[in-house]
């Protein structure tokens, strides 16, 4: 198959999608080349099509929900997932709830695509992950891929869908690159998770950049007899706690990750589904690993204490393993 | 040359605007080095914005700035050394490291901060208006904000709160005429920003920003009218930027002539600089350049020796 990085998978989605709707439009600031440069080249592709917006987040989600509401489908794209800060009401209070209070009218195909999480230095306002603010709402989904192929397939199931998502790019996979397959029918359903690597004795759930930590850990693991089942849910709204639930009950430990702020994460709600749902298939407490509750320093000495790492996977996932089993 | 302001004056705005473009030249060098971890936005052609407003203010005034913060805050008073220490992620730094260059703040000279979210400075200077106000002391804030942040809907909120409270607050803005990548005449159907004031029942002004006397003149006159409880003005600056957005913008969006064209007619130190030398006042040139010179190779030194933060800092301040 060939390999494509998450950036040009993610352009691939949006320029079939724009070839398969007509109605399609994109918005957003400094939208052409987009971004972490996701749109390079469409532009002339489709004329009239990427509409460059003022710096007016509220005004930007706002009028992609109007017309999402009435045509689109919409991508609104919002350069750091930190600034959806400043349009909470369009996404919460309008996007999410619009079909609901109609008694089921509105139809909404809006996609807001942001990237999110931790890249060089940039400090506080620039390096959050936020998907829990989002899964807590409902009416919302929540995509966070973690491979070209995931990223692909999710945006565009997202986009031939009539529900308002939140999809999040994490900045340091963009230059990944992974098989995605050809054709312009390649879909990933949200709510599905993705088990990226078979294990026996703990499963690890991880999303977004952690995964890549969690299948790096494995490899580090195995050679000390140590095997992990890494299972990526490609979204954190809905949850396949389907197959969560099927990998605890093959190896009776779990760990999850998250880059977020760890306190009220959706490792949180993972970990205590697991346990209300599983507690007899356990043999041992569920272990969480995120950020530590702290804003995100500049430093680089103190930024790499911020954020959880590859070490962390493998202390933990050792503590949680009997000698014996080794 | 018009002898409008005394010589001591100008050649303080003279100096102080080097020592802002001097800073940025050597913050963007350190960080081709690699001492400096975050990206950098450049104030290089905007300095005579910075200065001429700060010249116009006390000690005790506020004034909130934007991610292209390093003019304001040395205008401000805030110390070369420790700003270098901030971007080189030290602990002797303003922030003990963990702000860098987009949040850059000195309480003790009323610098409230850069910012990393466009148009996040408006309501905090506001609110340290209100405060000079409630409490009588007679001081004003001023907010800096680019023309990209007058698309967000704060600058409204604001706007007309502050003229309806009478609040002691400048709104500055720095018309460089790009946002990010975009001229900001794509993306703003107004041609003037200054002219917005008028809806507020605000005065609003319009400035060339690369001409240090009119951006004094103008604010001596706008915090005379916030310090008599008379409320806030709106001053635009129009200014350039000299470089791309942010350090690695290789800036495909204008041409390198255009650039080129704005650092020989635009410069707003060469300008001053020209005027002062055929009025014969720069008699101190060399003088006053090596000690620039000086306290910059001192502040990269100064940031260079000192310690980066002990790890316990990463949970510090979180409360208080
Ligand atoms: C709310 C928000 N939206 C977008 C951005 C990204 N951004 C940072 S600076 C900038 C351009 C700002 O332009 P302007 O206000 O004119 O200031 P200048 O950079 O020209 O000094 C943008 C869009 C942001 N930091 N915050
Ligand atoms: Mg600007």
């Amino acid at each position: 198959m060939r390999e494509i990085t998450v950036r040009d998978a993610i352009r691939e989605a949006v320029m079939e999608e724009m070839q398969r709707s007509p109605g399609m439009i994109v918005m957003g600031e400094d939208i052409m080349p987009g971004a972490f440069g996701v749109h390079a080249g469409l532009g002339e592709m489709f004329p009239g099509r990427f509409l460059e917006t003022p710096i007016s987040e509220a005004a930007i989600v706002g009028t992609a929900l109007g017309a999402a509401m009435t045509g689109g489908p919409v991508i609104a794209e919002i350069m750091y997932s930190d600034f959806l800060a400043v349009c909470m009401d369009e996404i919460v209070n309008q996007a999410a709830k619009i079909r609901y209070m109609t008694g089921g009218q509105a139809r909404v195909p809006l996609v807001i695509r942001s990237p999110i999480g931790m890249t060089r230095g940039v400090a506080a306002q620039h390096s959050q992950s936020l998907e829990a603010w989002f899964a807590h709402i409902p009416g919302l989904r929540v995509a966070m891929p973690s491979t070209p192929a995931d990223a692909k397939g999710l945006l565009k199931t997202a986009l031939r869908g009539e529900d308002p998502v939140l999809f999040f790019e994490q900045k340091l996979l963009y230059g990944e690159k992974g098989p995605v397959p050809d054709g312009a029918d390649h879909l990933v359903q949200l709510g599905t998770a993705h088990v990226a690597r078979e294990g026996e004795d703990v499963t690890v759930v991880a999303t977004g950049l952690m995964v890549s930590k969690a299948l790096e850990a494995a490899v580090e693991l195995q050679r000390s007899g140590i095997s992990i089942e890494v299972v990526d849910p490609r979204t954190v709204s809905p949850i396949d706690f389907d197959t969560i639930y099927g990998s605890v009950d093959k190896t009776a430990r779990l760990l999850v990750i998250t880059e977020a702020t760890l306190a009220c994460s959706v490792a949180s709600e993972i970990a205590a589904s697991v346990a209300e749902h599983r507690f007899n298939s356990l043999d041992g407490p569920v272990r969480r690993l995120g950020s530590p509750f702290v804003p995100k320093p500049s430093t680089p000495t103190l930024e790499k204490l911020a954020y959880p790492g590859t070490d962390d996977i493998l202390r933990i996932v050792r503590e949680m393993v009997p000698r014996r089993t080794r | 040359m018009s002898n409008d302001l005394p010589k001591e004056t100008l050649v303080g705005f003279w100096r102080d605007m080097h020592r802002i473009r001097a800073f940025e030249r050597s913050a963007a060098y350190q960080s081709t080095l690699g001492k400096i971890y975050g990206a950098l936005h450049s104030y290089e052609g905007q300095e005579a914005c910075a200065v001429g407003v700060c010249a116009a203010l006390q000690a005790g005034d506020y004034v909130a700035s934007t991610h292209r913060g390093h003019g304001h805050s040395l205008a401000k008073g805030a110390r070369m050394d420790r700003m270098m220490a901030e971007l080189f992620g030290r602990e002797d730094g303003y922030c003990r490291g963990k702000g860098g260059s987009l949040h850059i703040a000195d309480f003790g000279c009323g610098m409230l901060g850069a910012n990393g979210i466009v148009g996040a400075g408006y309501a905090i200077a506001a609110g340290a208006a209100l405060t000079a106000k409630q409490s009588g002391s007679g001081r004003v804030a001023v907010c800096f904000f680019g023309d990209g942040a007058v698309t967000r809907g704060t600058f409204h909120e604001v706007m007309n709160m502050a003229s309806l409270w009478k609040l002691p607050l400048l709104m500055v803005c720095e018309n460089n005429g790009y946002a990010q990548y975009v001229s900001t005449t794509e993306t703003m159907v107004f041609r003037s920003v200054a002219d917005l004031a008028a809806n507020y029942a605000v005065p609003g002004v319009h400035v060339d920003g690369n001409d240090i006397r009119g951006v004094f003149q103008a604010t001596v006159a706008a915090v005379a009218r916030a310090r008599a409880g008379e409320g806030p003005t709106l001053l635009e600056l129009r200014t350039e930027r000299f470089n791309g957005h942010s350090s690695g913008d290789p800036q495909f969006y204008r041409s390198k002539a255009e650039v080129q064209e704005l650092r020989r007619s635009r410069d707003p130190i060469l300008r001053l600089e020209g005027e002062l030398a055929g009025a014969g006042l720069l008699d101190d040139r060399d003088a006053i350049l090596a000690a620039v010179e000086a306290e910059v190779t001192a502040a990269v030194a100064f940031a260079d020796a000192a310690p980066y933060p002990a790890a316990e800092a990463v949970t510090q301040d979180v409360y208080a």
